[in-house]
């Protein structure tokens, strides 16, 4: 077993309704290493996003519980950042302002660990920006730049916390196929240099491929659990053009989607709906309709 | 752009400025027309209703009136100086008395005299309803709680709320060398009652309804609670409070007539009643003019208000009007 660094320990999470409560999670358990790269996939509405923010500690769970770096998870902070769906910036400010809210917060007070300067501060903002490649668009406010550059200051500013773990809730769900792909190169040119941990949501077959060292494949709700999980065994850098011939590649993809339509197919759930789209790349897509 | 002789406009601009200026002016011609027609209809105790060619004239008038008024506070305090001059001249240590002009408030003094009365009443209820809407806006159960409250007090007509406040103000304001008037104050109050409302319901809903994953932010973020209020709720309820706030400032200044006729603050509400009074053969044209007049100090404040509102609007491509 690998050390653990983060520990997701049997949480099973219940939410009241009128009818009594419901029952999103059901023990769910993870451990993860340092540096590694987890997706999470599975159905809408199998809880991807619950597991997501109770490690976020935006969520309790009712059993069991978070441990990071051997400190129990109790309230959101910092140290794990989030980026959200639909990227989450406050539209008043401009790109750098934004990361610059979280730089300020995490770095900006006295009693913090490791203060910066104003100066160091302004750096590190704009060196966050570049690694996203937002250096040109850094004063323009979230309506004037497009949907990829805002999912782009998103990340730029979990990354500027310097967080333990990255949490990354279907980030580029909301871009269109080409889009996400330089966004896909982009997360990896950055896991690769900083190495962070990372948990992704996603709907994507082969982003999930391409990007993770394993794969959590989620069973549906309610009472979701972990169905499966796929290590992928894949030397990095990974290039999308050379896997896309490479036997091993094509395997995992064919044991997720096997998996999320075979084994855990949604009743009455018809494959042929989703053909309609015609700007989606040809690949498959599982239900794109609506956010877990 | 290139212009040629034969043809300033394109057909397309052409249809553009019949849209934008013809039309207008067409609806505004008939409704001249049919005033005036109809107005030939009615006799009243106090002659013809006015058509709008004896409005005219009264604004004319009331114009002519306004200038021969600063005239005269001119002439006043030449003479005033002059006096003074030559009594200085006689004896360097004279007393010198300088009297200020007590002449009659012209019609556009009165305008003005209403437009201080209603901001002061207008911000006074937005320096109260702003926070009280935030911080009711931030707890549902204290929302909950005022509600009642505020549904109940908010439409009670300015008629109602005159007297107690005109009682109070005499009872509380009490002083040998009064610097506000009491009507001034009565007045003020009342728009104040009236007009703050729309603000506090609007902020609270706004601050209230701030996107889910914004407040996320701010916890993943660990912001202090003043930080998160000033930079991430304020902001995001600003397009609702200012919608408040121009709803606020056109209800005060409706409610400022009724409350300065009654109050006798020397507005223009004021000038519809003595008007009134007096019952001259021009008092109903005057007061045509007083009704224009309202409509279009009406308009600009929420034109301003609505300037305002785009200035401070982060959100440009929301089509505000």
């Amino acid at each position: 077993m690998k050390n653990k660094h983060l520990n997701i320990d049997h949480i099973s999470m219940e939410f009241p309704t009128p009818d009594g409560p419901y029952v999103a999670l059901r023990d769910v358990n993870l451990d993860m290493a340092k540096g590694e790269f987890v997706s999470l996939i599975g159905h809408s509405g199998c809880g991807k996003s619950t597991v997501l923010n109770v490690v976020a500690g935006l969520y309790k769970a009712t059993i069991g519980g978070v441990v990071l770096d051997g400190k129990e998870v109790d309230e959101p902070g910092p140290e794990r950042a989030v980026v959200f769906q639909n990227h989450s910036l406050l539209p008043w400010l401009t790109a750098y302002e934004n990361v610059e809210l979280a730089v300020k917060q995490v770095f900006g007070r006295a009693k913090s660990k490791h203060t910066k300067s104003k100066a160091e501060m302004k750096e590190w903002i704009e060196h966050n920006l570049h690694l996203v490649h937002m250096d040109h668009a850094m004063h323009k406010r979230p309506d004037e730049i497009s949907g990829g550059m805002k999912q782009r200051v998103g990340i730029a500013r979990a990354l500027a916390m310097e967080p333990k773990v990255l949490l990354m809730d279907e980030p580029f769900g909301a871009l269109d196929a080409l889009t996400r792909a330089h966004m896909q190169e982009s997360l990896m040119e950055i896991h690769a240099d900083l190495g962070n941990t990372v948990i992704m949501i996603t709907h994507d077959v082969d982003e999930a491929v391409l990007l993770s060292d394993r794969i959590v494949m989620m069973t549906n709700g309610p009472a979701a659990t972990i169905g499966e999980i796929l290590e992928i065994d894949l030397p990095r850098p990974r290039d999308r053009v050379e896997l896309s011939s490479n036997a091993k590649y094509n395997h995992y993809r064919h044991e997720v989607l096997q998996f999320l339509y075979e084994r855990q197919r949604r009743p009455g759930e018809e494959l042929a709906a989703d053909e309609k789209d015609d700007d989606s790349s040809p690949e498959l897509k599982v239900v794109k309709t609506e956010a877990a | 752009m290139k212009f040629s002789k034969t043809s300033v406009f394109t057909e397309e601009q052409y249809s553009v400025f019949i849209r934008m200026y013809i039309f207008p002016l067409i609806a505004v011609a008939l409704f001249l027309g049919l005033w005036s027609i109809s107005a030939s209809q009615v006799q009243t105790s106090l002659g013809q209703l006015p058509g709008p060619t004896a409005v005219y004239e009264q604004a004319s008038n009331l114009v002519d009136e306004h200038v021969a008024a600063r005239e005269k506070e001119v002439s006043f305090y030449e003479r005033q100086e002059k006096r003074n001059a030559a009594k200085l001249e006689k004896n360097p240590d004279a007393e010198v008395k300088i009297r200020p002009y007590t002449g009659k408030a012209t019609f556009f003094d009165q305008i003005l005299t209403s437009l201080v009365t209603v901001f002061t009443g207008f911000i006074m209820a937005s320096l109260i309803a702003i926070p009280i809407g935030i911080i009711t806006g931030l707890s549902n159960d204290l929302y909950r709680s005022i509600n009642p409250i505020v549904q109940l007090l908010k439409p009670v007509s300015p008629l109602a709320w005159l007297p107690i406040v005109t009682m109070v103000v005499s009872a509380v304001y009490v002083s040998d060398d009064p610097m506000f008037d009491k009507s001034y104050l009565t007045s003020a109050f009342t728009v104040m009652l009236c007009c703050m409302w729309p603000t506090l319901i609007n902020t609270a809903v706004g601050v209230s309804t701030v996107d889910k994953d914004l407040i996320n932010v701010s916890k993943v973020l660990r912001l202090g609670w003043f930080t998160k209020v000033f930079k991430i709720i304020l902001p995001s309820a600003i397009p609702m409070i200012f919608t408040g706030l121009r709803l606020s400032l056109s209800i005060g200044w409706m409610v400022l007539i009724a409350a300065e006729m009654l109050a006798q603050n020397p507005g223009l509400g004021k000038f519809v009643w003595d008007e009134f009074q007096n019952g001259s053969s021009n008092s109903l044209g005057r007061i045509m003019v007083a009704v224009i007049a309202i409509g279009i100090v009406g308009y600009m404040l929420d034109r301003g208000m609505l300037m305002l509102q785009k200035k401070v609007s982060w959100d440009k491509s929301v089509v505000l009007r």
